[in-house]
């Protein structure tokens, strides 16, 4: 195999790690939510991101194939990989905490997934530009939906607006990553990071809040060096798949 | 127009098949009948959701899961339709929620057994939902305009989750051994509570049958259940599985399945709130609302600041 | 043994059956969401048709609620919200002199003349 395409794969693998943990993660809302409109309005999303990642482990499962002579699908891809493949932001992992956690995590993923996509558009690969054609319409929905959470409880009651500051200082940490290009990805990305703070701080403006400065930043989800959680979150939705290898569901 | 003539002119109406409304006059009981059943309806849905919703996390794939969290939300979405319908006779949702939360409202028995492997899955779509929608074809003619609308809606999502749970199960009676042990395993854990889901038997009942009359319902459990038998005895054939119960024969006199007597004890005792899992199911809805107290309160102190900026800017 | 058996059906289950009732000590919020109804347009050219209703803090939030809802399987393209409180209604009690007077005016519809088959396209 050579560089590119291995480069590719992991690439694609690192979108689809992104969409599937972050909605493994949303799904835990389902039947939970604060009343019942927006117990439907975040399995919108959490449906959404997880056609996102069938869609890019499909494509991938296909490079894989290709190259490799295997029999890879996307089910193995989701299914049968450890923690240390698993690509995907730490940001994605997280446990949910409250509602204002769960909001501004979607507004920062969706913000930074708008910028990548629209370059994805763009970019050389007929079949990652033809997903982020299709997600950009879903994603432009997940931003107005979430950025309208973090204005409204930021600048809500004084108990929410301490949440949404609660949250930022949760999550700041952990937006770092999305601009520090794996080596499988290109190094402009870090011309992502003005934009999309920039669309960050428009909201937090409305919102009330404060952009965070200073942070140190954590890294490591790309290359497969993950917080604590995520092997819990791996073992959860694995279970099945590993307790009966090869049975088809 | 006396009361007296007011109810013959109201039973008329539903003798003639015309639907009541909202604003129309309606005898006080026939508000609180449809009240409680669409209500209980409703938190049958909201309920529902959590035995399904426990396996979302481990659903055994991702075409699995996607179907899973769409069936699990179609339900949060029915529980909505019905609230709506329960709003137009005057209670609030909140009311409604309060109502349920405190223990003080009913729903449907079944959502406190608890699902024990992924074939639950399956087994509750095919029999769960299968026992569920023989009552709601019968209830999209129901009198009451709002609930008959509310049930033509749900009626046309419902039939994705029977049909689902019974492909979801036909793939497990075609797999290894231990996938044909865990369906027959939750048939059999399902089959007898699906029954139950009917209700007591009709020469039991005590109740004058007022539902009947005033056509909110309009078949009887027993009628029902016997459809839901006949339909299932022949179902499972297409699987190679078993239902649970030695005296499952078809009748050729009567012309349907004879069946086994229920476990009436059982019965009594998960309505009363002795089931396997009413209580985690009332803390979990209790922890959802309580939880989302101060993102609502939130929502609208921002809307009503909002407001005031807007009218400010108007002045 | 005598065993009262009341009526129970799915959807109906008799109120204080539970032995496990805790009394209703919550307080109603008075911060809970206005109800809204829905009117969507299911496709380009026709009229927006009442879909249901619904909860929401404001009327921005009432149409993506509306979105999530009420188009989950492509059921509209436009939506339409007002909050249910700004719905005026007739009166059931007003039927007869509203609407029973048009009854007897059949000259009103087309169908009432009688025209030569000769005469097409009228």
């Amino acid at each position: 195999m050579n560089k590119s395409s291995n480069q590719l794969i992991d690439y694609t693998l690192y979108l689809g790690d992104c969409a599937l943990i972050l909605g493994q993660r949303n799904a835990e809302w389902c039947a939970h939510g604060p009343i019942l409109e927006q117990d439907i309005a975040i399995t919108n999303i959490t449906l959404d991101v997880i056609g996102q990642s069938r869609n890019f482990y499909q494509y991938a499962a296909q490079l894989i194939n290709a190259v490799e002579n295997k029999n890879v699908t996307e089910d193995s891809l989701a299914y049968l990989r450890t923690e240390r493949d698993f690509k995907n932001l730490l940001l994605c992992e997280l446990p949910n905490g409250d509602w204002a956690q769960t909001v501004l995590r979607q507004f920062f993923f969706s913000t930074f997934q708008q910028l990548l996509f629209e370059k994805l558009k763009d970019g050389p690969d007929e079949h990652l530009s033809a997903i982020a054609v299709k997600s950009i319409k879903e994603i432009n929905y997940h931003i107005k939906w979430s950025g309208e959470w973090v204005i409204r409880l930021g600048d809500g009651t004084e108990e929410s607006h301490n949440r949404m500051i609660n949250a930022v200082n949760n999550l700041w940490m952990y937006t770092g990553e999305f601009f520090i290009a794996a080596d499988y990805e290109n190094s402009d990305l870090i011309l992502l990071k003005n934009k999309w703070l920039e669309k960050v701080k428009d909201i937090f403006d409305e919102a009330t809040l404060t952009v965070p400065e200073n942070v140190f930043m954590q890294t490591g989800g790309k290359t497969g060096n993950h917080t604590e959680y995520l092997g819990f979150v791996l073992s959860e939705m694995q279970s099945l798949q590993r307790t009966y290898p090869g049975a088809e569901w | 127009m006396s009361i007296h003539d007011l109810e013959l002119a109201f039973q008329d109406k539903i003798d003639n098949e015309i639907k009541i409304e909202p604003k129309d006059w309606m005898p006080e009981a026939y508000r609180k009948t449809n009240l409680r059943q669409i209500s209980q309806h409703a938190h049958s849905e909201i309920v529902g959701m959590l035995p399904e919703g426990n396996w979302i996390s481990r659903a055994p794939s991702l075409k699995r899961k996607a179907i899973l969290i769409a069936k699990v939300q179609d339900e949060a979405g029915h529980g909505l339709y019905l609230y709506a319908a329960a709003e137009t006779l005057g209670m609030s949702r909140d009311q409604l929620v309060e109502d349920l939360n405190s223990g003080k409202a009913k729903y449907s028995s079944i959502f406190n057994y608890p699902t024990l492997t992924w074939a639950d899955m399956g087994a509750v779509g095919w029999l769960v939902d299968g026992a569920a929608i023989l009552n709601q074809v019968m209830l999209c003619r129901t009198s009451y305009g709002p609930y008959a609308r509310a049930m033509v809606r749900i009626c046309k999502e419902e039939s994705f989750h029977q049909r689902q749970g019974f492909e979801s199960l036909l793939v497990l009676s075609k797999g290894t051994k231990e996938q044909r042990e865990m369906c027959q395993d939750a048939i059999n854990r399902w089959w007898w509570p699906s029954l139950m889901m009917f209700g007591p038997k009709d020469s039991e009942s005590t109740n004058s049958d007022q539902s009947m009359k005033w056509k909110i319902k309009r078949k009887t459990n027993d009628e029902l259940r016997q459809n839901f038998v006949d339909m299932i005895a022949e179902q499972i054939k297409l699987l190679g599985m078993t239902l649970p119960d030695p005296n499952l024969k078809w009748n050729e006199n009567r012309k349907h399945y004879d069946f086994g007597e229920i476990n009436w004890e059982e019965f009594w005792n998960v309505v009363k709130g002795n089931g396997p899992c009413n209580k985690q199911r009332l803390a979990a809805r209790n922890k959802a609302h309580d939880e989302g107290a101060w993102v609502r309160a939130a929502a609208m102190a921002y809307a009503e600041k909002r407001k005031n900026k807007l009218k400010t800017k108007a002045a | 043994m005598n065993i009262l058996i009341k009526k129970f059906y799915y959807g109906d289950i008799p109120d204080g059956a539970s032995e496990n009732e805790k009394p209703n000590t919550h307080k109603l919020s008075e911060t809970s969401w206005p109800l809204w109804e829905v009117f969507m347009r299911s496709k380009q050219g026709l009229d927006h048709k009442h879909a249901g209703s619904l909860h929401a803090a404001d009327a921005q939030m009432a149409i993506e609620n509306a979105r999530d809802v009420y188009t989950r399987r492509q059921e509209g393209i436009s939506i339409w919200v007002v909050e249910s409180k700004y719905i005026h209604a007739s009166n059931p009690d007003d039927s007869e002199m509203f609407y029973e007077p048009s009854e007897d005016k059949v000259y009103r519809h087309p169908t009432f003349y009688d025209l030569p088959d000769e005469v097409k396209h009228m």
